[in-house]
């Protein structure tokens, strides 16, 4: 009984913990940005004079607002690409036999864990030849390039799980394969697919090493390159309220997600990681 | 696929030992080439045009604001690197940053999966909560702790310790800054891949070490470990190579500054700010050719199951 109590309260401890540590840092960069710029940097968790003129500041400057844009597209753009072009490859790899398969697999793991770096000085040498530097494709192709290897992982994971007796029910009664992926299959799929959506729209929101080397304008720049570049009010003074309430609106969508999507984003990430 | 079990319908009919491909298993092929062809084709043309590109120009002298005077060096960039102290220097602070960060990760994640396991209330609130570091922008995480941390900005973790000088304004600062910005991070990551592992591992069996009179300590470690030992290695793997790659943590904290910069941060400068394609080009090779050595070493040396045909045939 009385370890029984000791247990709970000691996992009620790690709870309260986990939840302190995790959200400590969210919350100050909340309150730098609802301090006032003289009142910025008093050291004080809560301010002492409330403003919400860094929101109104930031969301006047067409630096933040087109990044913005910016991410909200070729974020959502590369995302639909990825799942498209991953849950038909990932429908052969779950359910089709063909030669290949462990090569294209082990392909996309060899991507997956390739260092970024190592790209952008070619891509953006190639990109300014063809005219796809500091464009939305340019930040695209390799967006889904990163996002692909993952998206395939869970999605043929999920895919394994779906019960293929009713396609093969659809077969018998005439439908063809592509007909059966189509019409049966695909919304059985369903929370796959929203698994992997939401997987990788985190990750393109998250880019900042394509996103710093291959745009270098409002036409292309996302919120995480933008952020970095900031203009202060002179040169050796960063705009903190500035880039502290940029930060929070960046954080938003990704807070809403995953409060809302929790429970498939665990089972996405372990699904494409760890099998048996 | 199994080959062992009871017949499956194809082979079942097939009437030679290498059977002809049936109409339907060539459609089946050709339908799966036109499934995986797209994808395939982004992911190797995106990633092999740079590599080949990078190594062709690592052997070249060659620099952005001079286009077209391309010169054959041979391998004199990869001497001039190897002679660079910087280059050894930046090794070793991505080397360091690398293992203390997964280290903590590690030690921490595993905590973290085992309250994630075993917590019974608020327990999808607890994930959601233990996700927001994983799923936040690596930039605004930076900025977080650096604030946090910078006695400049008016950080409260100075104040908290009670420090009288920056601690970012020195090296030993620094790093612990942009560890822990690292471990906030990705913890959360790594206790998820081991919770994946936790859960393999059956109540029953820790229920019956416990009858047999096992301490919690020798069942963790007798039981509990070994049956996650895949899921470890892949967990480990999986974050020591992210890690070796940081680059947007430190760029926000110090852009390199006060002798932190990463190997990725080497690369990056010498490429797109003194437009070095040559040498930045060689400092690329060698990262992804250290990159490529960790992944041989784990899934050799410790038999990572890293391997994807584990799923694939799963």
């Amino acid at each position: 009984m009385s370890v029984k109590a000791r247990q709970r309260s000691g996992w009620s401890l790690a709870f309260i913990v986990v939840v302190v540590v995790s959200l400590v840092p969210v919350f100050w960069l909340l309150m730098l940005s609802l301090k006032t710029p003289a009142s910025a940097t008093d050291g004080s968790f809560i301010p002492h004079h409330w403003t919400l003129d860094n929101y109104r500041d930031i969301f006047k400057q067409s630096v933040f607002t087109a990044a913005l844009r910016n991410s909200i597209g070729i974020g959502l753009i590369s995302t639909a690409l990825a799942v498209l072009l991953a849950s038909s490859a990932a429908y052969a790899i779950a359910r089709l036999d063909f030669p290949g398969k462990q090569t294209i697999l082990a392909v996309a793991l060899m991507v997956t864990l390739f260092p970024q770096v190592s790209l952008v000085g070619p891509l953006y040498n190639l990109w300014r030849q063809i005219g796809l530097f500091n464009t939305w494709p340019g930040l695209i192709i390799p967006y889904l390039t990163f996002a692909l290897p993952l998206a395939i992982y869970v999605l043929s994971t999920f895919f394994r799980e779906i019960p293929w007796e009713l396609e093969q029910a659809a077969q018998i009664d005439g439908a063809t394969p592509f007909q059966a992926f189509t019409k049966v299959i695909v919304p059985l799929a369903m929370p796959g697919l929203a698994t992997t959506f939401i997987i990788v729209f985190l990750i393109c929101w998250n880019d900042f090493v394509f996103a710093i080397s291959l745009t270098a304008t409002n036409a292309a720049m996302t919120v995480p390159a933008a952020i970095a570049q900031f203009p202060g009010v002179s040169q050796f003074t960063q705009p903190i309220g500035d880039i502290a309430a940029a930060a929070i609106v960046v954080t938003i969508p990704v807070m809403v997600l995953v409060l809302l999507f929790q429970r498939r984003i665990v089972a996405g990430l372990t699904a494409g990681a760890v099998k048996g | 696929m199994s080959s062992g079990a009871i017949a499956e319908p194809a082979a079942a009919t097939a009437p030679s030992r290498r059977p002809r491909l049936s109409d339907r298993s060539k459609a089946e092929r050709r339908l799966a080439f036109y499934l995986v062809a797209p994808a395939a084709i982004v992911m190797i043309a995106v990633t092999a045009y740079p590599i080949i590109d990078t190594i062709i120009l690592s052997l070249q002298k060659a620099s952005l604001d001079q286009p077209g005077k391309n010169t054959f060096i041979g391998l004199d960039n990869f001497g001039y690197v190897f002679k660079a102290h910087l280059f050894w220097m930046d090794l070793i602070h991505t080397a360091v940053i690398t293992v203390v960060s997964v280290g903590f990760e590690f030690g921490l994640g595993f905590l973290l999966a085992l309250a994630m396991h075993r917590v019974i209330f608020a327990r999808g609130l607890l994930r959601s909560i233990a996700l927001v570091p994983y799923a936040i922008v690596a930039v605004v995480a930076a900025y977080a702790w650096q604030y946090s941390w910078s006695l400049d900005n008016g950080g409260w973790i100075p104040r908290l310790l009670g420090l009288s000088g920056d601690p970012l304004s020195h090296q030993f600062g620094t790093y612990v800054a942009i560890i822990m910005t690292e471990v906030w991070k990705n913890t959360p990551y790594m206790a998820l891949l081991l919770l994946a592992g936790l859960s393999l591992v059956p109540d029953e069996l820790l229920e019956a070490a416990k009858i047999d009179g096992a301490s919690t300590w020798q069942r963790f470690i007798k039981i509990t470990v070994p049956l996650m030992k895949p899921a470890i290695l892949v967990a480990v793997l999986f974050r020591t190579l992210d890690a070796f790659r940081i680059f947007d943590v430190i760029y926000i904290f110090s852009q390199g500054a006060n002798n932190t910069a990463s190997l990725s941060q080497l690369s990056y400068s010498t490429l797109l700010e003194r437009l070095n394609l040559g040498l930045g080009s060689a400092v690329s090779v060698v990262l992804f050719l250290i990159v490529g050595l960790i992944a041989v070493v784990f899934i050799k040396g410790f038999g990572a199951a890293a391997n994807p045909a584990a799923g694939a045939d799963a």
